[in-house]
């Protein structure tokens, strides 16, 4: 190998302009103040502009009493809760309903996605159908399908529709039977801990196990079994400490029980649905993705079927699938918001709704929610990054 | 679709507060307003009486007497207004960012919204206080029965906070069933969503004789709050508010005089100092708001005086049918009642 002679060796030191790495710094630093100048043009011109008018500004609202009430609260709030208090409750529905929408919206789209792949002709059209109608439709208008069409036509709380007596639904909300937990009911959810940390430790020992000598037990099948099968057992033995609360028509309306308003389950329902289509049709690329040769290589080792999914399949197609997924989830979340429309209590209908129009703090409210869902979004994104990663092929 | 334009109106609104310069806040109103060649005036998302358009497209209403008598004032032409239908969450957003120029869209005075958003109330155009409509099958007589009610109700308004206090005092529960618009809130009302319709009493007649069937619906007989409604203007340009002010007191004392819209032309010949002056015929009282001396000539003239619009918007002469009440003038045993025009 040559040695090149080093560029300008003799002569005075070039200005610094002519220095790439010089010259990116400087513009670096520059725009950084552009931006910083910016911001705090912005907040001062926006605080003296509020003062000028004399509209009131800052935080102090949120510990004033909000007196209105709220729908659905995970959490305790009554009228003479604090503006800070509808804040949470508004945030905690919005997580509610999106986490329960991803759960759901994961376990039909991975349903569809591999019913789409079918060789059984009626199921995979079936599936297609479910994809092409519902991806197809706006957000905004199936949320009204199921507010408006499906569950405003539920008959009064008189004239119920019953399950056996305990379950109800009426246009007022699915009413469901409530667990109350006697004494003695605390041994049940230790039990069930134990069962999961001898699971794990089950299948520590089995994987080395396999390792070491070639054998292996049903790990899985025998964790299910624990997991489930141990509390069961505790529960039968300390003689079912629990009573259930029915739900019970008095008055207006049915008391006790689970209420499950109307409003929840038709936004729930539509945000599933619609992100499971977009989900199915992932799931169907990510499984395409990978080249017929791989199965027929893992089948060529005699592989059994099942981990041809399991040990080649899957592994490959979920590092295609889990960025889109990640991006449905995210729109998932958002599109949470559109609650607003149908009245379910989520935070942009309570906080950025009620809240802002009582208190008339508009700026502090809007930033209080853009910053919650960019902060929700961004760590979804961080965990699914996370995932990603550990995902991912890894190149040898 | 309108959700959409909702948010939109109100992110710009803020953004408007954020980059709008300084300059605009002590903007003088009226000089805006003259250069633009119309009143932009807020107004409800369609409340029949106060605010609705009828089958022409044409704004009528209570509220949008008000917008059109700042205009005559203004203009000489009651027609120069530009309406712009703001839901119940984006009104004050809309008021404070310039957006519009009056604020007519039945608004409780209160506290907090007269000292904390800057924002003025220029008067009481109507007398209202909350009330609850409920289906008549439910037999139920009177609100103190009803403990664990679902009470649908408008997201933003005073009512939300009304009804809170009113089962708390009385030591009842409801489940608050929270809606965008007027229009949601009586569709979930009907649909059966909720037993219990709840709003101001006025607004409980509008929204009655829009049902499908009027008759299965009862008015409670309690009021439970107080709710003086009017127009809002910025805080800071004392002179807008005063036209505002005067235009709606030019409407009561045109009424106390016995000045309509048919009689004016006659009236101004009278001999009567108070007609003379309201009038413009004895001095220029418009001066000092910026107006000429036939400012509440052409509101009378174009709007007519405070108790015509009451009778051809809301009272005997409409479908609400709304008796006077307490908004008769202090004359007549209500409690309207304006300053003197001197």
């Amino acid at each position: 190998m040559s040695v090149r002679p080093k560029a300008h060796t003799l002569g005075p030191k070039p200005p610094f302009w002519r220095d790439r790495a010089k010259r990116a710094l400087i513009f670096q630093v520059l725009l950084i103040a552009a931006v910083a100048a910016f911001l705090l043009y912005i907040i001062g011109n926006t605080q003296a502009n509020l003062a000028a008018r004399g509209i009131t500004t800052g935080f102090g609202f949120l510990e004033r009493t909000a007196g209105f009430g709220i729908g659905q609260s995970l959490i305790e709030y009554s009228s003479q809760s604090t503006y800070g208090r509808t804040f949470v409750v508004g945030l905690l529905n919005t997580l509610l309903v999106s986490a329960l929408g991803v759960v759901a919206a994961t376990i039909i789209g991975f349903t569809v996605g591999i019913a789409r792949l079918s060789p059984n002709w009626l199921i995979a059209r079936l599936a297609s159908g479910y994809i092409e109608i519902f991806r197809n439709i706006p957000l905004l208008l199936q949320i009204f399908f199921w507010y408006f069409a499906v569950l405003r036509t539920m008959p009064s709380a008189r004239d119920s529709y019953s399950l056996g007596e305990v379950i109800f639904l009426n246009v007022r909300g699915l009413y469901l039977p409530e667990p109350l937990f006697e004494s003695g009911f605390g041994l049940i959810p230790l039990t069930f801990g134990v069962a999961i940390v001898a699971s794990i430790a089950l299948v520590v020992w089995n994987k080395r196990r396999h390792e070491a000598t070639g054998k292996r037990l049903p790990a899985g099948w025998i964790s299910l079994a624990l997991i489930f099968g141990l509390p069961l057992l505790v529960l039968v033995a300390t003689g079912v400490p629990v009573t259930w609360d029915v739900p019970e028509l008095r008055g207006f309306n049915f008391r006790g029980g689970i209420t499950i308003i109307p409003e929840f389950l038709a936004l729930w329902l539509a945000l599933s649905i619609y992100t499971a289509s977009f989900i199915a049709e992932i799931v169907r690329s990510g499984i395409q993705a990978i080249s017929h040769g791989q199965t027929e290589a893992a089948q060529a080792l005699s592989l059994p079927q099942k981990l041809v999914l399991r040990l080649v399949i899957v592994p490959q197609a979920l590092r295609v699938i889990i960025p889109p997924l990640t991006s449905q989830y995210l729109n998932l979340i958002k599109n949470s918001s559109l609650a607003t429309a149908i009245g379910y209590p989520d935070l942009v209908s309570v906080f950025a709704g009620t809240t802002l129009n009582q208190t008339g703090q508009a700026i502090e409210v809007i930033s209080m929610t853009m910053a919650v869902y960019l902060i929700i979004s961004l760590l979804v994104s961080m965990f699914m990054n996370w995932f990603n990663a550990r995902v991912a092929l890894v190149e040898r | 679709m309108r959700d959409n334009k909702n948010k939109w109106l109100l992110l710009t609104s803020a953004a408007a507060l954020a980059l709008g310069a300084t300059a605009t806040a002590s903007a003088n109103t009226l000089q805006t307003t003259i250069d633009r060649g119309a009143v932009q005036c807020g107004v409800s998302d369609g409340l029949p009486g106060f605010s609705a358009p009828d089958d022409q497209g044409d704004w009528q209403g209570l509220d949008v007497d008000v917008c059109r008598a700042v205009a005559a004032a203004v203009f000489g032409d009651a027609e120069a207004v530009r309406y712009i239908s703001l839901n119940a969450v984006e009104r004050f957003t809309a008021l404070q960012s310039g957006e519009v120029d009056v604020l007519s869209r039945n608004t409780t005075w209160t506290t907090t919204r007269d000292t904390t958003l800057g924002l003025n109330f220029a008067g009481v155009n109507f007398y209202d206080g909350i009330g609850f409509m409920i289906n008549r099958d439910l037999g139920v007589s009177s609100a103190t029965d009803l403990d664990g009610a679902a009470v649908c109700v408008q997201s933003g308004t005073t009512t939300e906070l009304n009804v809170a206090d009113y089962f708390r005092a009385n030591g009842m529960t409801f489940d608050p069933i929270v809606f965008d618009t007027s229009e949601q809130t009586v569709g979930g009302y009907e649909a059966g969503r909720c037993d219990v319709l709840t709003s101001d009493t006025s607004q409980l007649a509008a929204l009655r004789i829009q049902l499908s069937d009027p008759d299965q619906s009862v008015i409670l007989p309690e009021v439970i709050s107080k709710e003086p409604l009017g127009p809002v203007v910025r805080q800071g340009d004392d002179q807008w508010f005063n036209i505002v002010k005067w235009s709606l007191f030019a409407m009561l004392n045109a009424e106390e005089m016995g000045i309509t819209q048919d009689n004016v032309d006659e009236m101004r010949n009278s001999d009567d100092p108070d007609i003379a002056r309201l009038l413009g015929q004895d001095g220029n009282y418009g001066e000092g708001m910026g107006l000429d001396a036939n400012w509440a000539y052409n509101i009378i003239s174009q709007v007519g005086n405070y108790g015509e619009s009451y009778d051809r918007n809301v009272g005997m002469d409409s479908p609400l049918q709304i008796e006077r009440g307490i908004n008769a003038l202090w004359t007549e045993g209500g409690i309207q009642y304006a300053p003197p025009i001197r």
